[in-house]
């Protein structure tokens, strides 16, 4: 089959260039009636290979473009969303968006749109990425089952599934005062599950990056079927307090969800455990053991992150927790207002600053302990506290005298990711978890684990 | 390479004529009618199957939809955000030597759905390079039709204004409930049309109406706050539904609730009676029967996200495994009134179905589709597919998802002052609060919003931090009491995750009020 054949399998010529994008914002705008307007459009291609059990199962590719216009009439403002893109329907959609806003009541907390903004150079591109297509994504699949398949031996023949994404995407931002916005990203993802033919063990491995070429599918494959391999047969060991060595995949599920706490609004209404007793925020404040720095930057090289909001409100480094202290929260452009200070935005990827040793090192320095791999279905329980519930998964082991001795049933746990910052024993490495996230192991103290799953 | 991307910004004219919502009419009883298959859809599917059959493809289905959307957001006195929002493409799925393609596009031309189904005829071919099994189709016979859901107005023809308002009635009532500081409410509603011509001559245009309203309202006290999060089910209804749940006139009580509960005794960890109302107890139903009664999960398809389940494998589970007493039962239904996941046909034509996954105790079947349901077949007796086939949006691939799952009335007429008045020591929880379970669908822990100790038969004050952690099996096996037909409620989500990427689906859940022997509760405070 000659490539023009193929339709949209790759996305490196499937996006709306920037003197594109800019085009069809014009055309919005034109068409809009209100006081002002903002344009958010979003063209993205995706594909990815789905498999189980040695067979593909489900795999796609998707083309898409749309565009939101967000109409303000006075006080009143409302939104409307549309990807079909002729003058009929874009009109429409405009109208649409005044219509709504006409209808709404005054907002008293709405902002009026930015003019020209400048914004750092992040390059987040990546062709290769770009160019997976079906033929490349299945190739990698098999390279990771085949190392998979080798690496279980031991075993027997384990079952393999997995998960390979690709996505290419534009987002652009134009308002009615001049400003325009233009970013263009990759990212890709790989992720893998080994189960071995008896039921008992069950391992999974992953990586996610801006340029495929950081990915390697034959690591993942061998490493989900190391881990099922050596967590067959797990020992039940009772629930409770136990050193926990998190690798930065399981840091990586836990520590984002701090992201909900980083609000300025909910912590200045009381809401958050960032309140200050009495009143206002904790900025300022040790929230974490010192050897945690927190922080967002979108031109960081590691994480390239879009460097604007919605609202094409620049996005640049901020650091939240500094060696343990609160230094920012997130302030929306009408809540930094009413506060007198700078807007901040909670975007722009996040990284948690590592330390030199590797996780195996983080282990050698353990005594007796639990080692994660991942985790499942964390859900909070208290936002006062930021407290979740969630289960371990896919090859949780015992650590004894520096070395992992064998796997331990899962088991679920009633932990939150802030005071276990608290309990932080120590801190590996930091590596990329995902494409705009960076991640290191962690060693914590009185982990809460608190009962047995039979799940494998 | 994709050499046509200046198409997205010249689209015909025919495809803003076909998008324009087509007016729906309303019939004798008052009702909406089901619009019938655009002619302009019809023709660029059927040009879709003409490419994929060309490249060979034994098998295809195309599935154009059109979704509208629109969520209604507020904050004590003031609206946070109107979004508007309607998304129309199609998607082309091709079996070729037993193996799935699916490429998906918003370019309505003729030109655009063709290399759509060319995508997912490449995607075919070069699957069979890992391929070790091939897809084998459970039998169907193709259908013609329309059908909408019952509807007497559609929230989306609701004005605005009227919507608003009552939203803002809704907080200002519950701003009087003297400490409560933040209130928050919701409306989300979606019309979507989704038509489906297939290869083997079934075509069908059906429109769905939902609608989900949110209600919640926080406290704030000393160094403290609670919030309380009222149970609006969302529904597969119309407006006619909203005006039922009367919020503007329950929400200061709703509002007093979150008030109460800052004074509420924190609750002594240890083994507990437990009693769920309806609008707790559908969300256990949801995680710990319909998930693990998924087919595709029994047959590791999910392995690596949402995972596998303890109901497998077939040959040992199906007929034998003791889900619970003899008198649980629990209905898989696609046909049920009011119901999220309600349909005519699924998203493979097949047609809605109604069967039992727990008989008597016992578990009996799966949830199918057409892809998977002849794995099964020599344990079940069953040719067909059940019809649980459905994607998200017009640019998802369709799978197995759940249908509506729901525990049936006991013999016994009897609700929940029954069930308190029979119970010693025990703990009442109202409503879902935070839910987890493990990939095997084992160990679950699951929350509330309203939690009332029992004592001698009667409510004996206001608990809070409570959680149930239970084991699957364990649980269903200690329920010893459920209401009957009278204290039947259907609950509901708008949206259940599940596949990769991820899709979104809305399912329903009835069912009664149940009690549960010697559970553990746990309680979830924690300082430091």
């Amino acid at each position: 089959m000659r490539a023009q054949d193929r339709g949209p399998s790759a996305g490196s010529g499937a996006l709306l260039s920037r003197e594109e994008a800019r085009a069809l914002a014009d055309r919005v705008l034109k068409l809009s009636t209100a006081d002002e307007t903002r344009v958010n459009i979003t063209s993205e291609w995706s594909g990815n290979t789905r498999f189980a059990d040695s067979s593909i199962t489900t795999s796609g590719g998707v083309t898409n473009v749309s565009v939101r216009v967000t109409a303000v009439v006075g006080r009143r403002r409302a939104s409307a969303t549309t990807n079909v893109l002729d003058d009929q329907s874009l009109k429409r959609t405009v109208d649409l968006a005044v219509s709504l806003a006409r209808l709404s009541p005054e907002d008293p907390e709405l902002m009026p749109e930015l003019g020209p903004q400048t914004y750092p150079s992040v390059r987040a591109f990546v062709e290769r990425t770009a160019d997976l297509d079906p033929e490349v994504r299945n190739a990698a699949v098999k390279r990771a089952v085949d190392a998979a398949t080798a690496a279980g031996k031991p075993a027997g023949a384990v079952f393999t599934a997995g998960f390979l994404e690709a996505n290419a995407t534009v987002v652009a931002v134009a308002t009615s005062k001049g400003l325009f916005a233009y970013h263009q990203s990759t990212d890709a993802a790989f992720s893998m599950t080994s189960r071995t033919p008896d039921g008992t063990g069950s391992g999974w491995s992953s990586g996610g990056a801006r340029d495929w070429s950081r990915i390697d599918p034959a690591s993942i494959g061998r490493i989900a079927a190391q881990k099922a391999v050596a967590s067959r047969n797990p020992q039940a060991i009772p629930p409770g307090l136990y050193t926990a060595v998190l690798e930065p995949q399981a840091v990586n599920d836990l520590v984002p969800l701090l992201s909900n706490a980083l609000n300025a609004r909910t912590a200045d209404e009381g809401r958050s455990p960032f309140s200050k007793s009495g009143g206002g925020n904790r900025i300022g404040e040790k929230v974490a053991d010192e050897r945690v720095t927190l922080y967002s930057d979108p031109a960081d090289p590691l994480l390239l992150g879009r460097p604007f909001d919605l609202d094409g409100l620049p996005i640049g480094r901020t650091v939240w927790i500094e060696k343990g202290v609160l230094r920012n929260l997130a302030y929306s452009r009408f809540w930094a207002q009413k506060q007198g200070v700078r807007p901040t935005p909670l975007s722009g990827g996040l990284s948690l600053t590592g330390g030199t040793r590797t996780t195996e090192e983080i282990i050698a320095g353990c005594e007796r302990g639990i080692l994660v791999t991942h985790f499942w279905y964390i859900r909070s329980l208290d936002p006062r506290t930021v407290l979740q519930t969630g289960l371990t998964r896919d090859g949780v082991f015992l650590i004894e005298k520096g070395k992992v001795t064998r796997g331990v049933k899962n088991f679920r746990w009633n932990e939150s990711p802030l005071l276990m910052l608290n309990r932080l024993e120590d801190i590996g490495r930091s590596e990329l978890t995902q494409a705009g996230q960076i991640m290191p192991s962690l060693r914590i103290r009185d982990f809460n684990f608190t009962s047995l799953s039979d799940a494998v | 390479m994709f050499p046509t991307r200046r198409d997205f910004l010249k689209v015909t004219a025919a495809t803003a004529a076909a998008l324009a919502s087509p007016q729906l009419r309303v019939d004798a009883g008052g009702q909406l009618s089901a619009p019938s298959a655009d002619p302009f859809v019809l023709e660029l599917a059927n040009e879709a199957l003409t490419a994929a059959r060309g490249a060979g493809a034994s098998y295809a289905d195309a599935r154009v939809g059109r979704y509208r959307r629109q969520d209604i957001t507020t904050r004590e006195r003031q609206v946070q955000g109107v979004n508007d929002s309607e998304s129309y493409g199609i998607g082309v799925r091709t079996l070729i030597n037993g193996c799935w393609g699916f490429a998906a596009t918003s370019q309505m031309t003729k030109d655009g759905v063709r290399r759509a189904a060319l995508e997912a005829a490449f995607m075919s071919r070069a699957a069979q390079a890992v391929q070790r099994r091939r897809v084998e189709l459970a039998p169907v016979t193709p259908v013609t039709g329309t059908w909408i859901t019952p509807v007497r107005r559609d929230p989306l023809d609701v004005p605005l204004e009227e919507k608003v308002a009552l939203l803002l009635a809704t907080n200002e009532a519950a701003l009087k409930a003297k400490g409560v500081r933040f209130v928050n409410s919701s409306l989300q509603q979606l019309r979507e049309i989704k038509t489906l011509v297939t290869s083997e001559g079934t075509n069908v245009t059906q429109t769905f109406i939902r609608v989900g309203p949110s209600f919640s309202a926080t406290a704030v006290g000393d160094d403290d706050f609670q919030s309380y999060e009222e149970e609006l089910a969302p529904r597969g209804m119309g407006w006619e539904y909203v005006e039922s749940l009367a919020m503007p006139v329950n929400a200061e009580r709703w509002a007093s609730i979150a008030v109460e509960k800052l004074k509420a005794k924190s609750v002594e960890a240890g083994q507990w009676d437990l009693i769920l109302e309806p609008t707790n107890l559908w969300l256990t139903i949801h995680e710990s029967i319909g998930h693990p009664t998924e087919l595709d999960r029994v047959l590791g398809e999910e392995a690596n996200y949402a995972g596998t389940t303890f109901a497998a494998p077939p040959e040992k589970m199906l007929g034998q495994f003791k889900y619970g007493p003899a008198f649980m039962n629990v209905q898989a239904d696609r046909t049920q009134e009011g119901s999220l996941s309600r349909v005519a046909w699924d998203d493979e034509g097949v047609s809605a179905d109604q069967w039992l996954i727990v008989d008597k105790g016992v578990l009996k079947d799966y949830q199918t589709t057409r892809d998977l349901a002849g794995r099964i077949q020599k344990f079940t007796g069953v040719t067909r597919s059940h019809g649980c086939s459905f994607a998200d949006s017009w640019r998802s691939v369709q799978f197995q998802r759940m249908p509506n799952i729901s525990l049936l009335p006991g013999e016994q007429d009897i609700g929940i002052t029954e069930i308190v008045a029979a119970t010693e020591r025990g703990i009442l929880i109202r409503n879902r609060g935070s839910w987890s379970i493990d990939h095997q669908r084992y160990n679950f822990q699951f929350s509330g919003q309203a939690f009332y100790e029992v004592r001698n038969g009667k409510i004996a004050g206001m608990l809070r931090d409570v959680a149930y952690q239970a084991n699957t099996p364990a649980f269903w096996n200690s329920m010893d009491m459920i209401g009957g037909r009278s204290s039947y409620w259907l609950g509901g989500t708008f949206t259940d995750g599940k596949g990769e990427p991820s899709q979104s689906s809305s399912v329903s859940h009835g069912c009664v009020p149940a009690r549960f022997r010697n559970v553990t509760i746990l309680n979830t405070r924690r300082t430091a």
